[in-house]
């Protein structure tokens, strides 16, 4: 018999489309002219990269596609923009806002400036993990540069008031940077309406190749370049650009703005599906994250009684992949740091599983997954010594 | 990431489950750090008769769990007071360097079933 395998983990990384894989194949063999010469090989490679830039600028509402950069990720998309903007600032504002729920390229981006003498402040949330405006009103002051705050969390799903953290930003003179990496693949995001000065993507997000990601520059935002080289990008972000990958994001940008409604709309009902049965078939099991303004694909559930590693490890036995806030499954040994910000307690984070749907899940997963779990729970419960009798049998 | 022999005693733990009766309770660990334990035992003739498990935490924490009962069972006490973390290591062919620490709690909670055994032992000898 064959085992039934479903991934469960779009979150932690996506399959490429295999239409983006199909256009970027010619850029590795066929068209690897360098974008800067100037003969027809470049040419045709230059002309590759603006068609990309174009895609990605429709994609998130730019009003120019100059105003979008390629990078090598989210990751870096992030650091440039909090760098960039901090460094460019430093003179007049040294104060730089986020929140404590942020991606650690976020966080550590922010740490490392405290270091380096700015002032950084971390604003809460509340325990669906939505930012708390009446704190960031607070702590944006005058002296901020920056307000960088994710447009939705990939962990716990919550989408965040962008629009109105704009307008606090700008309130005060300072910039309002989003990553939207989580978000871009599943929420038409305008940075136009939303009062977005620099947003964050990711290629493998949106069904592109890794290792490719941009970053969105509103026209007028002034910030230094982390890379100094060849000057490519703008001189935001020199070194010979990586054409295929390029190419691969902008072809996925473009697919995903005609295909995303359909599907955000297909991965809501699997969503609430999937959530519907697991909180109605297991006692004592709990959604993280907030109950409506949530990603279309994420369903955090936290099982008491149990670790999260010990249900993972349960899973893929079944053929099932999807991951934990346990600080198991984590590098540092510490519990998701978005699930101790909306205040559960260390053994309630160690008890989370996250399942981050995608394009290729149906219907039919959903139910298998609400089939294998109360058993997998039920098991893993009568092993702990934590859980009430009750619960056991 | 873990040995064939950890997932194996992860996917059927040998001797999980609680004695009611039991002469000594170990409990180990905190739930807080993900891991919690409690190993309980039987003595006859200063012997493990048996010995049974309830572990809260990773794969590594229920396989080590496991693999103690196994390896304690049986044993005098002496004996068994001797096995260490090391030893519960090896015999599940390795754990993963990161969970040498905080999840190979097992060896620990023995000793303290035993130490607890002993205690109560003085105290009824009184």
């Amino acid at each position: 018999m064959v085992m039934q395998r479903i991934y469960m983990d779009y979150t932690a990384g996506k399959p490429t489309d295999s239409r983006v894989l199909e256009v970027m194949m010619p850029y590795f063999t066929q068209n690897y002219g360098n974008p800067s010469s100037v003969y027809s090989f470049g040419n045709q490679a230059r002309n590759a990269i603006e068609e990309a830039r174009k895609n990605v600028a429709t994609l998130i509402g730019a009003e120019k596609k100059e105003e979008v950069i390629f990078t090598s990720g989210g990751t870096e998309s992030n650091n440039l923009a909090i760098k960039g903007i901090s460094y460019r600032n430093k003179d007049k504002k040294s104060r730089i806002v986020t929140s404590s729920i942020e991606h650690m390229s976020v966080l550590n981006s922010f740490k490392y400036l405290e270091k380096e003498g700015f002032e950084a402040v971390y604003v809460p949330v509340d325990r669906y993990g939505t930012i708390d405006l009446k704190v960031l009103r607070n702590e944006v002051n005058e002296r901020t540069s920056l307000v960088s705050i994710m447009y939705a969390n990939g962990e716990i799903g919550t989408v965040e008031p962008i629009k109105k953290i704009g307008e606090i930003a700008h309130s005060k003179g300072a910039y309002l940077h989003v990553d939207a990496v989580a978000a871009a693949s599943q929420i038409p995001i305008n940075v136009l309406n939303e009062n977005i000065d620099l947003l964050s993507l990711s290629s493998n997000d949106i069904y592109g190749p890794r290792g490719v990601g941009a970053l969105y520059i509103k026209t007028g935002t002034r910030l230094i370049p982390l890379i100094h080289g060849g000057g490519q990008e703008r001189g935001l972000r020199s070194g010979t650009e990586n054409v295929a990958g390029i190419v691969g994001m902008g072809k996925a940008a473009e697919i995903f703005k005609k295909e995303m409604k359909g599907e955000s709309e297909r991965l809501i009902k699997l969503r609430d599906l999937l959530i519907r049965n697991i909180l109605d078939t297991i006692p004592e099991t709990y959604l993280n994250g907030h109950p409506s303004n949530r990603l279309p694909n994420n369903v955090n559930i936290r099982f008491n009684y149990i670790e999260g590693e010990s249900l993972i490890l349960s899973l893929d036995m079944e053929g099932i992949a999807c991951s934990s806030g346990s600080a198991c499954t984590s590098k540092t040994l510490e519990p998701s740091h978005v699930l101790l910000a909306t205040g559960l307690k260390h053994e309630e984070a160690h008890g989370s599983l996250l399942f981050s749907l995608g394009k290729e899940n149906m219907e039919e997963e959903i139910k298998y997954v609400s089939k294998i779990l109360p058993k997998i729970v039920k098991r893993l419960r009568a092993m702990s010594p934590l859980t009430p009798r009750e619960l056991m049998n | 990431m873990y040995s064939d022999k950890v997932l194996d005693h992860f996917r059927n733990p040998r001797n999980m489950g609680e004695i009611s009766d039991a002469d000594g309770v170990g409990t180990v660990g905190n739930p807080v750090c993900g891991d919690l334990m409690n190993i309980y035992i039987k003595v006859k003739d200063e012997k493990i008769a048996d010995i049974k498990f309830k572990t809260f935490g990773c794969g590594a924490a229920v396989a080590t769990s496991s693999m103690i009962t196994e390896l304690a069972k049986g044993k005098t006490l002496e004996e068994a007071m001797k096995i260490t973390r090391a030893d519960v290591a090896e015999s599940l062919d390795g754990l993963p360097p990161v969970k040498m620490h905080c999840s190979n709690l097992a060896a620990d909670g023995l000793r303290a079933a035993i130490e607890d055994y002993r205690k109560k032992k003085m105290e009824k000898d009184k």
